[in-house]
């Protein structure tokens, strides 16, 4: 086992980092902050695929790429796997936590998407605690992304929180 | 009914969740990197993440009190031992050592030999004047001011050492 840290360090950094778009640069303008955490997860899960794949051979496809982000990845992450993999072989893959780690921690909203909701002014205060959340999901979004990326195959990954506590993950890989 | 004896560092740390090292480093890395590219001035950035590093200080306070039953710090002394030794240790997982006290007390160094936030960190030449570590003091900072010691000259971190 490497080195390890407090999980409370990994979960305070993202947590004010998120606090930190939403209250100040970006207030009320969650579309200029997720791309930014998304950006961010996407670096760290670029440079944590690289290390993880350095003793090993290509992957053959994108099933296998998919299922080492599944297991190696997630486990070194979360330390468990991801519970459940959908695919339609079309290039769109699910992968479902059932209890995600980070989620765990948050007052979560399902209503949530992370691809943004219109505003309206009279629910601001309360739409500002589920941006928050929403913000949050583009991390982990932002690292598959950038594992996969690091693995040679473009896509574009969002989170549906629909069914808490699982947490989806939504893999649209690009042609 | 006996007081609880405070717990150790490592013992602390043993009991905590922890994760994969490599995960925290490098997101930190990518906050920073982010920042530089969104605020571009390196001082903005120093102040950016000193401030974070408050946010988060004043916070990991809760938790450590929560977990360490330390006694009540007797003086600035012996909360910068307590900083160091299991602050560091149950969030970190490394201590820290405390040097360089001047006459009246009030001012030390909190030394970090192993610093998980460094690990194959190399700053280019563009970042001069970039205090990488500059959540540490933000941390520090805000977790003295919970204990009731405002730091109004500040943390000021220089290169691997932090000096309160």
């Amino acid at each position: 086992m490497g080195r390890e840290v407090s999980e409370s360090c990994v979960e305070s950094l993202v947590a004010e980092i998120v606090s930190s778009y939403c209250r100040g640069f970006y207030a009320d303008k969650p579309e200029l902050a997720a791309p930014r955490i998304e950006a961010i997860g996407f670096q760290v899960g670029h440079q944590l695929s690289e290390r993880y794949t350095m003793d090993r051979p290509r992957f053959t496809d994108h099933l296998e790429a998919i299922k080492f982000i599944c297991k190696d990845f997630w486990s070194e992450l979360f330390k468990k796997q991801i519970d459940n993999l959908k695919t339609n072989h079309r290039g769109t893959f699910v992968l479902q936590d059932n209890r995600f780690r980070w989620l765990a921690h948050m007052s979560v909203d399902p209503s949530v998407e992370t691809t943004g909701s219109i505003q309206d002014p009279s629910a601001m205060a309360e739409n500002r605690a589920a941006q928050a959340t929403g913000l949050h999901l583009y991390f982990p979004c932002g690292i598959i992304r950038g594992a996969l990326s690091n693995l040679g195959i473009p896509c574009a990954v969002s989170a549906d929180i629909s069914n808490l506590p699982a947490c989806s993950f939504v893999v649209r890989i690009k042609a | 009914m006996a007081p609880v004896a405070p717990k150790s560092g490592d013992a602390i740390f043993a009991s905590v969740d922890r994760v994969n090292a490599e995960l925290f480093t490098l997101t930190y890395g990518a906050i920073v990197r982010q920042l530089l590219t969104d605020l571009e001035e390196v001082d903005e950035v120093n102040k950016q993440l000193d401030q974070m590093g408050y946010n988060i200080g004043v916070r990991l306070v809760d938790e450590f009190l929560a977990k360490s039953n330390v006694n009540r710090c007797v003086d600035f002394r012996e909360t910068a031992e307590v900083i160091a030794k299991v602050g560091f240790k149950m969030f970190l997982g490394v201590t820290a050592s405390v040097t360089n006290w001047d006459a009246e007390g009030t001012t030390c160094s909190i030394i970090l030999e192993d610093n998980p936030l460094v690990d194959f960190v190399e700053l280019p030449d563009t970042c001069q004047g970039l205090y990488y570590c500059n959540i540490l003091s933000g941390v520090i900072r805000g977790a003295l001011e919970m204990f009731l010691f405002p730091s109004p000259s500040g943390v000021n971190e220089n290169r691997s050492h932090v000096a309160a």
